[in-house]
């Protein structure tokens, strides 16, 4: 008699092929990704390439890398906003601020920057302080195209409103529309903001540390990984932080159940601000 | 029929509601006895806030360990989760929550649709879902799933149900294995218990 074998796992294997493929051919690791969220993006990518299969999907990918610079934006996720929770910003500059004025040079490690909202808080934050002129600021993601994005430092008219009212209440000193020149629906931001900024390529899963940092930013990124990855990434940091150095998380994210959990202490537990203990 | 033929063992239960859902959700669960051992892991729409005070409300009502689901934490027996305000929640293979901030299904973050669908993935037969009284449509989609992954699906009588758009747009597109008021939906889940024990 032939033997059954269950159809629904069909979807799940060809997954695990398509990212394997991904990582063997392009090098990008989703390996230890989050699968449900993964999972759901590749099935909406399926609808976008109008393919019935995963299998078809991989077919294509492999041999088209501008379909897979196609998915990968499909694949990584860029919602972001300036300022977002605008009470992690204030507490930024009540409570990391003032010591971070006792250094005489600062570098700042915004890792997974997506399309440059918070790399554009952070310099606006740290130029209102009189921190960015002494500050460099490396702004890194393995999304190429996020990347360029942020560096042009356009964004839509719509969303800078949005932004403006958390710029306020994140205790903005100036009027937001200071940094930034509004044309056709656009803001185009003020490029004195970017000049000791450095964006690159860098990956959480694959690469290492490149500097000795004072404060890393990573907010809403670690949400995707799996433990695994997230230890990683939580590992590269505690490497690129200086002695007591700041780490900054999302509003949902902590070190807490790390394998580096008690490798950091926290300076506002509710917002997310951790130092390297 | 002995009562595990008629039920598979469940090792899970999820809950979505929308509009007249905290009603909906006390009614059901504040009658559950102390020690109910199977996790109960509920999304309800309600508008973005930074802090959601769902977890300490029902604290106060339910015997069960009320908690927010918090990331890359274990799904724990016993314990009543509530999904945090603006993140989609998911349960990973290694039954795990995950949260995540992709487009808003339905309008909504978190979406019913996003926690079944993930969850019937981690769970198959083992897991329950019931859908509740809401003004959307969302958790219709996930509830088919779940059915395709074999778990067992449950959908709060429209007649009864404050708002009925959510339960009938289930109905449209997907026959459940109940259709029961809020009383049956809560003798359901304590013979489901009882079968898991």
């Amino acid at each position: 008699m032939e033997r059954q074998y269950p159809v629904d796992r069909n979807s799940e294997i060809e997954l695990r092929l398509l990212i394997e493929a991904i990582y063997l051919k392009y090098s990008y690791d989703f390996r230890d990704y989050s699968g449900a969220s993964i999972k759901r993006r590749v099935n909406h990518a399926l609808v976008q390439f109008e393919c019935s299969t995963i299998s078809a999907l991989q077919e294509k990918v492999l041999h088209d890398p501008t379909a897979f610079m196609q998915l990968l934006q499909l694949l990584t996720i860029p919602v972001s906003e300036m300022f977002r929770d605008p009470s992690h910003f204030l507490a930024i500059r009540k409570e990391v601020v003032p010591l971070l004025k006792t250094y005489p040079s600062i570098k700042i490690w915004i890792a997974g920057c997506s399309t440059g909202e918070e790399v554009y808080s952070m310099a606006i934050l740290l130029r209102e302080e009189g921190l960015l002129d002494r500050t460099i600021i490396y702004a890194t993601d393995i999304n190429p195209r996020s990347l360029d994005k942020a560096k042009q430092g356009i964004f839509s008219m719509e969303n800078v409103r949005a932004y403006t009212a958390n710029y306020q209440q994140a205790g903005g000193q100036c009027s937001f529309a200071d940094y930034y020149t509004a044309a056709y629906g656009y803001a185009i931001f003020d490029k004195s903001l970017c000049e000791n900024v450095t964006f690159a390529d860098h990956s959480l899963a694959t690469d290492s540390v490149f500097s000795e940092t004072q404060l890393i930013s990573c907010r809403n990124v670690l949400i995707y990984f799996n433990k695994k990855l997230q230890d990683r990434a939580f590992g590269l940091f505690h490497e690129s932080l200086c002695h007591r150095g700041f780490l900054v998380l999302g509003s949902k994210e902590t070190p807490d159940f790390s394998a580096f959990g008690n490798q950091f202490e926290p300076l506002v537990k509710q917002e997310r601000i951790y130092r390297k203990s | 029929m002995n009562d595990a033929a008629e039920f598979p063992s469940i090792e899970a239960i999820v809950i979505g509601a929308s509009a007249g859902g905290v009603e909906a959700l006390l009614a059901l669960l504040s009658p559950l006895r102390e020690g109910f051992t199977l996790p109960i892991i509920v999304v309800l729409h309600l508008p973005d806030e930074r802090r959601s005070l769902l977890a300490e409300v029902f604290a106060r009502r339910v015997l069960m360990p009320v908690r927010e689901a918090t990331d890359k934490t274990l799904v724990e027996a016993g314990t009543l989760y509530f999904a945090t305000p603006g993140y989609h929640l998911s349960v990973e293979h290694d039954r795990s929550f995950s949260l995540s901030l992709e487009d808003r299904v339905h309008h909504s973050r978190p979406a019913i649709d996003y926690l079944f669908e993930s969850a019937a993935d981690t769970y198959g037969s083992a897991l329950a879902a019931v859908l509740l009284t809401g003004a959307n449509r969302d958790g219709a989609r996930g509830l088919s799933h779940v059915k395709r992954r074999g778990g067992l699906t449950i959908v709060q009588d429209p007649t009864e149900a404050q708002v009925a758009t959510m339960p009938q747009a289930a109905l449209d597109i997907h026959e459940p294995d109940h259709i029961l008021p809020i009383g049956g939906i809560g003798r359901l889940l304590v013979e489901l218990e009882r079968i898991a024990c």
